[in-house]
């Protein structure tokens, strides 16, 4: 007994170092963000809200943030809208081909990011389309969908089949059941699969470097920001504040989760994967 | 869709699958194909346009030019080493808490686990900068405390790069490392301690095993987006350490060399779809020797 206590403490030991490690970048975040110091460095100076106010005041960054809630937005919405019909048709259906072309269409979460981006540049200058943030929403669009399907696949095969079939039976059509039975039920897989769309567009740098022209996104603000150290206490700021904005969006995304499970019966276990 | 010989359901399921399906045929097939025949294609100095036809001269370069070919190693040994350095430190911490952590609290370390994950990847990259540069966060504690005389230099080395992406996917090895774990029968191992194994031996013949699918599936989830990783060599390598997708960047926008940049990323893939392929056929063998 005594030995299972220590074995467990050991690894119970190892796990808060572990935690320690995943959480030290963050929190140097706010540290830094309300320390009046210029440069990124030990001793802390003093407390000031001034970076949050250079912050506020920053035309490019307000740009950069409209595009990027565009673009995030635009492309959640469109990636769970097409995740709902690949789901759909996973869970429901069989048909030949079900596991390729479920696989080609997941397919985007195992290349390599810049290939993507490359090989979509290379289409849209060839064919001569100006760069904009739309064309970054079509490529946000593909890397977002397999997110979805992953998380709507889950809300969709707990789904409980006679729910619908008592539909028909008491005279809805296919459409009806579907809007007025399937969609409430798997409403919450819904609103997980925008939340993390969202989170995923609105951190996404590689394909938005690339395929956004001129516009700013956040991310390649901050990117083209860091060659600057006069900007870095800046930059502290908006990272807190995105660190902030993404826990609380997750937060939400997790509670709506678990509530759905729990209208469905299942057990409230498991993470967001 | 009219394909007579198909009962209803399948072409209610074709009719369904078809959006999502062809959106990716169009923003992802076809630029990848496109991508291939660029990259068979001439390249001609000082012309800025493509010159059509075939050669295999791009991938010859890739293959035999020692500069070239040296990113190519790099990027995939670098990827190994962060894959093996990420999995081992993940482990330890899927095993806990698969068999330690009490079950109600599983889901709020999952979650604390996942949370920095979500957390912008370009200003985590770039707080690790910060924290290993000259005059950075730990050079400027440590030299405070009195503990070093002089900083050291742990930025533009690839261990300081390794660290980086270790720490960038670290929550997706041990989600499906956990999730294998998880699906072990507990009552196996008691029956291999009944049969007198010691709790080491348990773990080396039952446990490790029965977990590998799940540590083969952590491999890969790692590999294959570093080996593509771009901002991590930029900001912590310093532009000295390029891998795949710094060269392919400045090949394709830099020098306008296309169809080189097009073989580099032609062949980057290949080389990752050759090492997931030896992966599953690890994981096949182990699946086989378990029944």
């Amino acid at each position: 007994m005594s030995r299972r206590s220590f074995r467990g403490g050991g690894l119970r030991g190892y796990a808060m170092l572990y935690l320690l490690f995943l959480y030290a970048p963050i929190i140097l975040l706010p540290l830094f963000a309300f320390n009046s110091g210029t440069i990124i460095a030990f001793p802390l100076r003093g407390f000031t809200t001034d970076w949050f106010a250079q912050m506020w005041a920053n035309a490019t960054l307000r740009r950069a943030l409209t595009n990027s809630l565009t673009i995030a937005v635009s492309a959640s919405i469109l990636a769970t809208c097409l995740a709902v019909f690949a789901a759909r048709a996973s869970t429901r259906f069989a048909f030949p081909g079900k596991g390729g072309m479920m696989g080609f269409i997941m397919l985007p979460m195992v290349l390599p990011e810049i290939i993507v981006a490359m090989s979509l540049l290379v289409v849209l200058l060839g064919v001569g389309v100006e760069l904009s943030i739309l064309t970054v929403i079509v490529g946000h669009t593909l890397i977002c969908m397999p997110y979805g399907i992953a998380v709507l696949s889950t809300a969709f095969s707990s789904l409980d089949r006679s729910l619908e079939e008592a539909a028909y039976d008491l005279g809805e059509t296919r459409w009806g059941a579907f809007r007025l039975i399937t969609l409430p039920l798997v409403m919450p897989g819904i609103i997980s699969s925008l939340l993390i769309s969202f989170t995923i567009s609105l951190d996404e740098f590689i394909i938005a470097f690339f395929l956004a022209g001129n516009q700013p996104t956040l991310p390649t603000y901050i990117f083209s920001q860091l060659r600057f150290p006069k900007q870095i206490p800046m930059i502290m700021a908006l990272g807190t504040v995105l660190v902030a904005l993404s826990i609380l969006l997750l937060a939400i995304g997790e509670y709506l989760r678990r509530r759905g499970n729990a209208r469905m019966g299942a057990s409230a276990s498991g993470g967001l994967l | 869709m009219g394909k007579g010989g198909l009962d209803a359901e399948a072409r209610q399921g074709f009719a369904l699958i078809a959006p999502p399906f062809l959106y990716t045929l169009l923003v992802l097939a076809a630029p990848l194909l496109t991508l291939l025949f660029y990259s068979f294609f001439l390249y001609k100095a000082g012309y800025g346009d493509l010159v059509a036809g075939f050669t295999l001269e791009n991938y010859r370069q890739i293959w035999a030019d020692p500069i070239f070919r040296a990113i190519m190693e790099r990027s995939l040994w670098v990827s190994g080493l962060v894959t093996l350095v990420t999995v081992a430190l993940a482990f330890p911490i899927a095993y806990y808490l698969s068999f330690v952590v009490a079950p109600e609290r599983k889901a709020l370390w999952l979650f604390l686990i996942t949370i920095p994950f979500w957390t912008s990847y370009l200003i985590r990259v770039f707080l690790w900068k910060v924290i290993m540069e000259q005059n950075g966060v730990i050079n400027s504690a440590l030299v405070g405390l009195g503990i070093l005389d002089q900083p050291v230099t742990m930025l533009r080395t690839v261990g300081a790069i390794v660290m980086t992406l270790a720490h960038a996917y670290a929550p997706f090895a041990i989600l499906p490392i956990f999730v294998a774990l998880e699906k072990i029968d507990r009552s196996l191992l008691e029956a291999g301690r009944d049969l007198g194994e010691s709790r080491l031996m348990t773990f080396w013949r039952v446990t490790l095993p029965l977990a590998m699918p799940g540590v083969i599936a952590a491999a890969l989830i790692v590999f294959i987006p570093t080996v593509g990783d771009y901002v991590t060599p930029e900001l912590i390598g310093g532009g000295r350490i390029p891998m795949v997708a710094n060269f392919i960047q400045v090949q394709m926008l830099g020098l306008d060399n296309r169809p080189l940049g097009s073989a580099m990323s032609v062949s980057a893939m290949l080389a990752v779809a050759v090492v997931s392929l030896v992966f599953l056929l690890l994981n096949r063998r182990f699946l086989k020797v378990r029944a």
